[in-house]
């Protein structure tokens, strides 16, 4: 060995070559199936991609840096089965460019909190995460309330977001900003409303996010982005997929419990998925 | 090792070495503040200043200033003046050399203004845009052609040791750095982009990077550090030359395998994270391949720990590199990454490998560095060098045991069930017993911080041509020094 390296580390180029293979091959062996197997994303009903005010959302969720101290992607592990819903599956982030998963959670997963929370409860807690729940370290955002939502060149975003894969209809596209305007405010829109709602579907949330019907704000994007996480499958329906039964992640608006306490439930009612906990 | 340390200016490029030298203090020190004020955020949620200096926005300034504006730094500096040593030569291209230093200065204040406006990927270690991502891979280029040129005209006839593990770096981050950053940008007026593949595809990839941003960044370069310094202040010689060729070749092998491990538990395929728990428990060895040859390079010098602190700094770094690539492979385990993963072991781990492994051995190397580059016989204190190293070393510890306990305590309190079978606590209750470790953790990295000060303080005195005679009893005997001159 010592005799063929001696000749080896005697010449750059060569060396180089040997250091390129070798440092390609796991990563190719890893990362290339996931791009050939149907397997990766078992594919689930219900998902679709962003309406252009949630994508403004999901951009503000970006820009601030969100995914720095939650993480969206539940584990099938007892635990967070019972404290954050139903296990994320491939499918739920298949829009997502790039993935929100996150690695830490200083603050809770946002995987499921949509429809957890009123609208009132997002706005207070972006404002001021303290005036809710006292004990909270998270920064302040009230200024989102004060900046206008980004809508007037969400088309090109959707455009290349549609170039790389997410299938946004040309329709989809061409109604991209009133259907983001009519999201956050459907007092004086009925019209564009039951477009937006043709075009995305029935269950989109569409109405005044943040209380204010003046303008349409970052807040309002943010708070629609959050409304949405987690709520696009329904697992309810999806039992002969998902042989883990129901989980309850489903709270109306209307019933979301007022503090930053998960729904706690029964460990008889909650079966782990899957036993990969090994607990 | 057959170069000598006398060799001056004309025969070496040292000029760009002298300022990659400089930001790398300079951006060290903005890192670590930048690492005290975020924790201080976390500890106490008021010192946020939204927009601009919320947490969110500020960390990536904090990760990038460190590894890439630090730890970067260090790296174009070390491999500069060892590359040149090493190879008998000069450096391939002066003009081509001092571009990378403006043009990788240039990379670190666009991306952190990135930040700080709130432009990001939103990809952890790869958060700078399509502009700066492009701008950076011209800088890379340019970085491969200098110390591969240089590699190539070298007078030697075999490349030393520490080289391979630079080029290594060098050229497997470029690998990264293309694969990870694939994405379109939505026009070219427009600051946002969108990367191509997302999803289960994005993490993976995302992860292949950011996991071998730390074996290739803050590993295979800085180990090319401790391969000719080490050797160089202890005065020896590699304890093997097998050792070091399993130990490269390994090292590169296995580690891009280890991505997954980020991502246990997660949509990705099961087969996948099994392979990545798997070869980063294999990591293991190559590992501490490279430890082992690090530390017993000191063979029949032991005593050399007991009078130079540069020396000690080194050791304790090496030591750090053990500790945390014992570590890894440890929270990759599925079962035990269950527990750890999401929670502060995980900022623990990296921290043990970050200020003690690249943050010390690092300055180990500047301190032997300072004075060579600019003409100094020896540094300005060596017991300031002392008191660097302890103060420093309480910050680890202060900092990685308060992120044990209140990592494994937040894992065990989401697990906690009562009686009745329901969940214990909620979030929240976990993240008010967290307090009281962020706070200590904040002080150990403000230890850290001070003993960075102190280096810069003994390094102006350095270059200043002073000595602190009383540290220098023989000096007051002789007359005329060059210290002095």
């Amino acid at each position: 060995m010592l005799h063929h390296h001696a000749k080896l580390e005697r010449k750059s180029i060569v060396m180089l070559l040997f250091i390129i293979v070798t440092v390609l091959i796991g990563g190719l062996v890893e990362i290339v199936p996931l791009f050939r197997s149907e397997t990766v994303i078992e594919p689930v009903e219900g998902v679709r991609p962003y309406t252009p005010l949630e994508l403004a959302g999901f951009n503000i969720y970006i820009r601030e840096g969100c995914y720095n101290c939650h993480s969206q992607q539940i584990r099938p592990l007892r635990d967070e089965v019972a404290r954050y819903g139903h296990y994320s599956l491939a499918a739920e982030s298949m829009y997502d460019h790039p993935f929100q998963w996150g690695s830490k959670r200083t603050g809770p997963d946002l995987a499921r909190v949509g429809g957890r929370y009123s609208d009132d409860w997002h706005v207070a807690h972006l404002k001021n995460p303290r005036s809710v729940v006292p004990e909270s370290i998270m920064p302040t955002y009230a200024f989102l309330s004060n900046n206008q939502a980004e809508l007037n060149d969400i088309a090109d975003h959707m455009k290349v977001l549609k170039m790389v894969g997410v299938p946004y209809t040309e329709e989809q596209i061409a109604n991209a900003y009133i259907d983001g305007m009519a999201q956050a405010h459907t007092e004086d829109t009925d019209e564009n409303v039951a477009g937006l709602l043709e075009r995305y579907g029935d269950k989109i949330n569409a109405r005044v996010f943040d209380g204010n019907p003046e303008m349409v704000t970052e807040m309002d994007a943010l708070v629609a982005y959050l409304q949405v996480l987690g709520t696009m499958v329904d697992f309810t329906s999806a039992q002969s997929i998902e042989p883990a039964g129901e989980v309850a992640a489903d709270v109306p608006v209307e019933d979301a419990p007022a503090t930053e306490t998960a729904p706690e439930v029964s460990a008889d009612e909650m079966p782990a998925p899957e036993d990969k906990s090994g607990e | 090792m057959s170069t000598t340390t006398s060799d001056v200016a004309p025969r070496y490029n040292d000029d760009v070495v002298r300022l990659f030298t400089i930001a790398t203090v300079f951006w060290g020190v903005v890192g670590f503040t930048a690492g005290v004020f975020i924790a201080l955020q976390l500890a106490f949620p008021a010192l946020n200043f939204e927009p601009y200096l919320n947490f969110g926005r500020l960390r990536p300034l904090h990760t990038s200033a460190v590894i890439f504006a630090f730890g970067g730094s260090a790296l174009f500096a070390t491999s500069y003046y060892v590359v040149q040593r090493t190879c008998q030569t000069r450096l391939f291209s002066d003009g081509l050399a001092l571009f990378t230093f403006w043009g990788y200065q240039f990379f670190i204040v666009i991306a952190a203004l990135g930040y700080v406006l709130g432009v990001t990927q939103s990809k952890e270690y790869a958060e700078p845009e399509w502009y700066a991502d492009l701008w950076l891979t011209i800088v890379w280029v340019a970085y491969l052609i200098v110390f591969l040129g240089t590699v190539i005209k070298r007078k030697e006839p075999h490349i030393y040791v520490a080289n391979w593990f630079y080029l290594a770096f060098i050229i497997t981050v470029a690998v990264l750095h293309l694969g990870n950053n694939i994405e379109i940008p939505v026009s070219l007026t427009s600051a946002k982009s969108y990367p191509v593949v997302s999803g289960v595809q994005s993490a993976m990839i995302q992860w292949w990077y950011g996991h071998n941003a730390v074996g290739f960044f803050l590993t295979a370069g800085f180990l090319g550090m401790m391969y000719y310094f080490v050797p160089k202040q202890a005065n020896r010689p590699v304890y093997s030359y097998r050792l070091s060729i399993l130990h490269f070749w390994s090292l590169i092998f296995i580690y891009i395998w280890a991505g997954p491990h980020h991502l246990h538990y997660t949509a990705l395929p099961d087969w996948a994270q099994t392979l990545g728990m798997t070869f980063s428990i294999i990591l293991w060895m190559p590992s501490w391949g490279g430890m082992i040859n690090g530390m017993m390079t000191l063979s029949g010098a032991w005593d050399k720990l007991r009078t130079d602190p540069v020396l000690r700094f080194m050791i304790i770094a090496v030591a750090f590199y053990g500790m945390s690539t014992f570590e890894g492979p440890m929270m990759s385990i599925k079962a035990v990454n269950s527990l750890s993963h999401y929670t502060d072991w995980t900022i623990g781990h990296v921290h043990s490998g970050a200020l003690g492994w690249v943050g010390f051995i690092s300055f180990g190397a500047l301190y032997y560095l300072v004075p060579k580059l600019w003409g100094r016989d020896r540094l300005y204190s060596l017991k300031l060098v002392n008191l660097h190293l302890w103060v420093a070393t309480i910050g680890i510890v202060l900092y990685i045991c308060a992120m044990w306990v209140s990592g494994i305590m937040q894992g065990l309190m989401w697990k906690s069930y009562d009686s009745m079978g329901f969940l214990e606590y909620s979030f929240v209750e976990t993240v008010v017993e967290m307090h009281i470790f962020y706070v200590i953790r904040a002080m150990g990295g403000l230890l850290y911080l001070a003993g960075s000060l102190i280096m810069v303080y003994n390094f102006i005195k350095t270059v200043k041509g002073e000595v602190r005679r009383s540290e220098y009893p023989e000096m007051t005997a002789q007359k005329g020094t060059e210290a002095l001159a």
